[in-house]
């Protein structure tokens, strides 16, 4: 094969994915001064956070007063069952307020309070009434008010274009090299530094919400230059995904519907989360159907259990559905319908009114909704300095969903969206700072280019006749069967030996037709992201031999005093992936106080 | 439900040109227009080009014409159509061809870059921004955009005259504009781009990218005639203009 000219661009920044943790890191680092661009496998605007629906987590107290970061910090600790990064969660807790005010100056409307200011709704595992929203569309006007705010900037954007190689110099991040979907021609960036905002790996499983481009890309990437991984073996499966019908599976359906007063009901009728307060959740938790109720106008009262943190909902629903009280479509009911006004649901769920309606048939101001779990967030991923978002090879910074820490063994609803913009934005600013004090000049390799290059076109040369849609599904089953909620040593060490008969198979993908908008070689191209990130997951998921969020094992169902101490850490040494626990950062005692108040 | 079989007509070619293509494939219940096409592309055209992303009309990606309406393909439920209906889906006509049913939407990313930027007034005394609902939902309902470039589409002064383009900016600017416009905060001025730049004239009010809105904004009601109005406010009032005579403002 004849060496080709690659299309190449010099910068100091280069941000992959341009959802809201890249959009906020490239207008960061832009207004810092350095050379940024910004790189997205999609059209700008169709990131996932388009998707989010709930709500932004910020302790304004525009609702109730006595909220603030003190008490957001302990709420987001406690959901993360206590192995979050504690100054992650400082910072993110002290900073989200101010993130989303900027975003009201950058153009962005909020549903607003009687008084005229942002008006907070409530969600799971938040104490008080805390995310900034408009209605069940959040994500969209986030995105599409960052988008617009970085156009103006003028900042460079490079769609529909992949990266999913990087490159180092004795260690340090020299570039990134991808394709341009559209022609299918490579690309070359030469860069002082490296912000992934790539997202999770969800699609490596069968029932998620997450699109197609939630390969593990970032997660992959970074591996591949030695960088640390970390919680991978926490998945958030949220329990509210649509189950019916089939095409619809998997379909978020925002946590907002049991915060503005939904309640969970198996086919019995009954609320059964009553059944499942676990004694971590107690003291804050309603006991009764009418103090629940009462909480949503009261905070005096405790907190409905339809509102507990989502690994406890989760698993829940999966208990009923277990238990023989699921409905027939294998999922368990939503109701909002019997409990608020009909245009109040649609003034509060515009796009879940609209949703059931077109793809499942379901008016919800008069029906109930089915529902289940769904594979949705990973809360694992690049390990990162908590002030920083260093990864731990130089130059490399992440944020967002691709990097772990804030959210330690499960994410809070609405928690998402802050962290996006908390850390985005101290990604940008903290790459820009790398690149200004930079010294000496960084190469690219060529040889390692034209290796990568090679690498990426050998679909085309393949002898084989593997489908790669097909491995792609067979991996999807593979992750969903066997390291999916409830998991096992015997069938996680299972799913270990599929993901290496897969990576076997991947060298006999077939591609059809050439290198132009060709998704079938796109995929093909994704599953090494998808394989690196779900063989990490499933390592790290053997590695911890206990029960805590967003892993559950049947073999060790309970919490383990020592693992509440340590983080399963994955790296790649000689090709393979190795693991390590290491232990916590220290906490200091005056946020150690906040979390032992009892409520 | 038993799996049916359909028949499906899809575009395939690039710039240089391209035909229909017949497909039979089995589908399930539930399953919308989208699904139908990953099926081929999964089983039966690997390479076939699709945009989509959230597969829930979020995020506005898989535009295309089907049998010859432009909509969402997931929000296309396929009981909609007759049993042994042929389902042709062609790409978005009025913007130059990638490939299958992929389009070079560039055109809207360029005129989302003319637009002059929001810029807030100052804030209020005790540093707070304080707006009212009421006031913000008109405003709202145009945030509800989700770029899917249907009515810029659908709308006939552009649609066959690639010539109006670089005058013109379509239904989702005009969309765009009337959300900065009527915006509570914004203070920066968008009329002479309005009357000028961006073509508002060129729109005779025919609604068809309200029709094909799927988040049923009322992009003529809305957004196009009020716009309309301010700018014969500011450019064509007869009376400004008499006062006009005697001051130099409002130039």
């Amino acid at each position: 094969m004849a060496e080709e000219k690659y299309e190449t661009h010099e910068y100091d920044v280069i941000v992959i994915g341009a959802g809201g943790a890249g959009l906020r890191a490239a207008v960061e680092a832009s207004a810092q001064g350095v050379k940024t661009a910004l790189v997205c496998k999609s059209l700008l605007g169709k990131a996932h956070t388009v998707m989010a629906e709930g709500g932004i987590a910020a302790a304004m107290g525009n609702i109730y007063p006595e909220d603030n970061w003190k008490v957001h910090f302990r709420d987001t600790m406690r959901g993360g069952k206590l192995l979050n990064n504690w100054r992650m969660a400082q910072l993110h807790a002290q900073e989200a307020p101010d993130r989303v005010l900027e975003l009201e100056e950058w153009g962005a409307l909020f549903d607003r309070t009687k008084d005229g200011l942002i008006l907070q709704r409530d969600f799971g595992g938040h104490r008080y009434a805390r995310l900034a929203h408009v209605g069940d569309r959040t994500g969209l006007e986030m995105i599409r008010t960052l988008q617009q705010h970085a156009v103006h900037k003028g900042i460079d954007v490079y769609m529909e274009c992949t990266l999913q190689r990087l490159l180092t110099d004795a260690g340090k991040i020299s570039g990134a090299f991808g394709y341009w979907r559209e022609s299918g021609k490579f690309i070359l960036f030469k860069c002082k530094s490296v912000v992934l905002a790539t997202g999770g790996g969800g699609k490596a499983w069968k029932v998620t919400s997450n699109s197609w481009e939630y390969t593990g890309d970032g997660v992959t990437m970074a591996a591949d230059v030695g960088a640390d991984l970390m919680d991978m073996e926490f998945m958030q499966f949220h329990p509210t995904g649509m189950v019916w019908p089939p095409s619809v599976r998997g379909i978020l359906v925002t946590e907002g519907v049991r915060g503005d007063g939904g309640t969970l009901k198996n086919t019995k009728g009954e609320r059964f989360m009553f059944n499942y307060i676990p004694e971590f959740f107690k003291a804050e938790t309603a006991e009764t159907e009418k103090e629940a109720d009462a909480w949503y106008e009261d905070k005096k009262n405790r907190r409905t259990p339809d509102l507990l943190p989502r690994d406890e909902v989760a698993r829940a629903i999966n208990s009923e559905v277990k238990a023989g009280r699921g409905t027939e479509h294998g999922g368990v009911f939503l109701d909002i319908a019997s409990r608020r006004p009909a245009d109040y649901i649609q003034r509060r769920l515009p796009s879940m009114y609209h949703q059931f309606k077109e793809l499942a048939d379901v008016d919800i101001t008069k029906e109930a909704m089915e529902v289940g779990p769904t594979c949705h967030y990973a809360m694992g991923g690049v390990r990162v300095d908590a002030d920083t978002t260093a990864a731990t090879v130089p130059g490399l910074f992440a944020a967002g969903e691709v990097a772990a820490g804030l959210h330690g063994a499960n994410r809070l609803g609405g928690n998402s969206l802050s962290d996006l913009l908390v850390f985005g934005r101290r990604a940008g600013l903290y790459a820009a700072q790398y690149c200004k004090s930079l010294k000496g000049s960084l190469t690219v390799n060529n040889d390692q280019v034209n290796a990568f290059a090679r690498e990426m076109l050998a679909p085309f040369e393949s002898k084989g006749n593997e489908n790669p849609y097909t491995i792609h599904a067979d991996l999807q089953e593979c992750m969903q069967d066997l390291v999916g909620i409830i998991r096992v040593e015997s069938e996680l060490k299972k799913a270990l030996e599929t993901l290496q008969q897969l990576k076997q198979r991947t060298r006999n993908v077939k591609i059809e037709g050439n290198r132009q908008y060709n998704p079938g070689w796109h995929l093909a191209l994704d599953l090494h992201s998808l394989l690196g990130f779900a063989e990490a997951a499933t390592l790290a998921a053997i590695e911890r031999k206990e029960s805590r969020g967003g892993h559950t094992r049947d073999d060790y169902p309970n919490t383990d005093a020592k693992f509440a101490k340590v983080n399963v850490v994955v790296r790649k040494k000689n090709g393979k992936l190795a693991l390590s626990q290491e232990p916590l950062p220290e906490m200091p005692d005056e946020l150690k106080a906040l979390l032992e108040e009892k409520k | 439900m038993a799996e049916q079989q359909v028949h499906m007509r899809l575009w395939r070619g690039d710039a240089k040109g391209g035909e229909f293509r017949d497909y039979r494939i089995g589908v399930g219940e539930g399953m919308v227009v989208l699904d139908v096409v990953h099926a081929i592309q999964a089983q039966q055209a690997n390479d076939l080009a699709v945009r989509w992303n959230c597969k829930a009309g979020k995020c506005g990606s898989c535009s295309a014409e089907v049998n010859g309406k432009p909509r969402l393909m997931c929000m296309a439920r396929m009981n909609t159509f007759q049993p042994g209906e042929t389902i042709t889906i062609s790409p978005m006509r009025t913007f130059p061809i990638i490939r299958d049913l992929v389009t070079d939407v560039s055109f809207n990313f360029q005129k989302a870059k003319e637009i002059p930027a929001f810029k807030p007034k100052p804030k209020e005394a005790d540093g707070t921004r304080r707006m009212f609902q009421e006031d913000i939902d008109r405003v709202q309902e145009f945030h509800k955009c989700i770029e899917c470039f249907l009515c810029q589409n659908v709308c006939h002064v552009i649609r066959d005259h690639d010539d109006n383009k670089p005058a013109f900016a379509g239904p989702r600017f005009f969309v765009r504009l009337a959300s900065l416009e009527m915006h509570p905060l914004d203070c920066n001025d968008r009329m002479e781009l309005l009357q000028q730049k961006a073509g508002l004239g060129y729109c005779n009010i025919t609604k068809c990218c309200t029709e094909v809105c799927p988040e049923h904004i009322h992009i003529t009601d809305n957004a196009i005639i009020p716009l309309k109005e301010r700018v014969v406010d500011r450019y064509y009032d007869p009376i400004a203009k008499l006062l006009g005579l005697f001051s130099t403002k409002n130039k």
